[in-house]
């Protein structure tokens, strides 16, 4: 372990009012999906995946792609906090000829990023033909994709799940960003998601939820890939929109909601960061 | 195509062992050779095309270097987003062959036609779009693709199309072949459609007009140089191709006539009826309802010929 879940709980909360603060500053949207991710990225990014800093395209080097690809604001302060690149390159972000803006850009542009991504569905197949490089080339990485709650209304998503669970590829693992709301209402609503761990099972995945906001137990389950069983892994991560801000919990109007000066002055309160 | 195909692609994994196949669970006993010789790069993606796409470009963002085969529309229309954002956007080598293009599966109905895929592939920033008119063809630029850096996109005929080259011709992405000299007009013809062209050109030598025919087997990028030639140095050219009028091979060219100053010779373009076609037949009854034999082609070359 290279961190203790203090430390870990501190990166996180710094990385939540950093995106925040990022938001404000630049009017950029899905405020809420990122803070839905901070703690499964910060796990990942700083207690799982074998990744160095240093060295970015190193061939046995874990693999991450953010297949929810609005999540961008949280991946970019999560790497820059690991260490990928300077945290003042994200000064830039959103201005004109930058990289770093509402989803990732393709892997040549910004140190630590595997695939791009924005629509949505993409990132687990992609994610998948890596796992299979691995297994062809005798490499033992590992790849690891975040996906959305709805994000699984997309086809794709379960056409890989086939396909993975046919080639009983181990060394695959999906996290599920499981918030419980899409863009513009409940997922349950839209969607008819529910039992999404059965579902996963039920496609011949190793699956299980887990609380998505709980550092060790997260560190648990996304350590233990592969996890023994010979079958991809899709961890359900229960997580709540908006975490970590009271007045932003599970709203979805900060799916495009961008917080005020004021807002962004409460919410740093609330995660006990310096203003 | 499709044997010459499977058979260059069995050979081609053997050497390279960067080689992966993604077949859409198409070619039934086509593929046993290579999965003989390569089993370990050989996958059968069942019929989810999207993410065969994906895959392939997971693969070849990961150092290899994928193939995807199966019925030209599944490996075009209907996994679109998965070539552009997966595949082109990210600017890797994965190389996807579609078979059956135009009208080869007339008798399937258009389901399994392909008219339109050349207007949308080329479309996409980065895609390189080659359309080999043999099985001579078809392995030559299966070797060279290798050795392209971008994603490309192939359309192939079916099973049993003539032979159109006698001997091995030199062949590079991007360069169109001399099939013939000829003084009066010159035909560009991209695809399975040359055997037609070279019908037409001898039948219009019989009445006294020279045809030049060019094998135009990249339509993305165009051999510009070529064009420049032939467009200043006849006063007819002639663009022919196995679908639709609208964005393909004769568009492509279009596009270029309109950058160019000074003189140039009037293009023609010979494509396929822009509309779908229920009744069901055999490739060449197809052809010649949508309005595209070797007689049309005669008819108007002769026409615009004779009115110089």
């Amino acid at each position: 372990m290279r961190y203790g879940l203090q430390e870990l709980d501190g990166i996180a909360r710094a990385l939540r009012a950093r995106i925040i603060e990022t938001s404000h500053r630049t009017g950029t949207p899905h405020l809420g999906s990122c803070l839905s991710c901070v703690d499964i990225l910060t796990t990942l990014y700083f207690q799982v995946l074998n990744v160095d800093p240093e060295r970015p395209s190193h061939p046995e080097r874990d693999r991450f792609i953010l297949s929810k690809g609005h999540g961008a604001p949280a991946l970019f302060q999560v790497l820059a906090m690991r260490g990928f690149y300077p945290e003042a390159m994200l000064e830039s972000f959103g201005e004109d000829g930058s990289y770093f803006g509402e989803h990732p850009p393709t892997p040549q542009h910004v140190p630590g990023i595997e695939a791009a991504t924005g629509s949505l569905g993409h990132g687990l197949s992609m994610a998948l033909g890596m796992a299979l490089s691995a297994r062809i080339l005798r490499r033992s990485h590992r790849v690891f994709a975040l996906l959305s709650d709805g994000e699984c209304n997309e086809g794709t998503v379960w056409e890989a799940a086939m396909f993975a669970a046919a080639q009983k590829i181990d060394r695959l693992a999906i996290v599920v960003d499981f918030n419980k709301w899409q863009a513009t209402d409940r997922s349950e609503k839209v969607m008819a998601l529910s039992p999404l761990v059965d579902k996963w099972l039920a496609f011949g995945w190793s699956a299980c939820e887990v609380d998505g906001h709980d550092l060790k137990a997260l560190m648990d389950v996304l350590s233990r890939v592969p996890d023994g069983s010979g079958k991809p892994v899709a961890v359900i991560a229960s997580t709540i929109k908006g975490k970590g801000v009271s007045f932003m919990e599970d709203d979805n109007n900060w799916h495009y909601r961008i917080p005020t000066a004021s807002e962004v002055i409460s919410a740093k309160n609330e995660l006990r960061v310096p203003a | 195509m499709r044997n010459a195909f499977a058979d260059e692609v069995t050979k081609l994994a053997v050497e390279d062992q960067r080689v992966v196949l993604l077949s859409g669970d198409i070619g039934n006993n086509l593929f046993e050779e290579f999965k003989a010789s390569s089993e370990k790069r050989f996958f059968n993606c069942g019929v989810a095309e999207a993410n065969m796409m994906g895959v392939a470009a997971g693969l070849a963002l990961n150092g290899l270097r994928p193939i995807v085969y199966t019925i030209t529309p599944f490996t075009t229309t209907r996994c679109l987003e998965q070539i552009r954002d997966d595949v082109c956007y990210h600017d890797v080598p994965v190389i996807i062959v579609g078979t059956g293009a135009g009208l080869s599966y007339a008798e399937l109905g258009p389901t399994h036609h392909s008219c339109e895929d050349i207007a949308i592939l080329r479309s996409l920033p980065g895609m390189t779009v080659l359309c080999p008119c043999d099985s001579v063809e078809v392995r030559l630029m299966l070797r060279e693709s290798l050795k392209h850096d971008g994603p490309i996109y192939m359309r192939i005929g079916k099973k049993g199309e003539p032979a159109v080259h006698e001997t091995l011709p030199a062949l590079k992405i991007g360069q169109s072949i001399t099939m013939r000299q000829g003084n009066d007009v010159c035909l560009l013809s991209t695809g399975n459609v040359m055997p037609m062209v070279l019908e037409a050109a001898d039948s219009l030598e019989k009445q006294g007009i020279s045809v030049c025919v060019e094998s135009f087997h990249t339509v993305k990028p165009l051999d510009t140089k070529r064009l420049g030639e032939v467009f200043r140095r006849y006063r007819i050219v002639g663009a022919v191709e196995e679908h639709n009028q609208i964005g393909g091979f004769a568009s492509a060219i279009a596009e270029w006539v309109t950058a160019q100053e000074g003189p140039l010779a009037r293009l023609v373009g010979f494509s396929l009826a822009d509309r779908f076609l229920h009744e069901v037949g055999s490739q060449r009854y197809a052809r010649e309802r949508l309005g595209l034999t070797a007689q049309v082609l005669v008819d108007g070359i002769r026409r615009r010929h004779n009115a110089l």
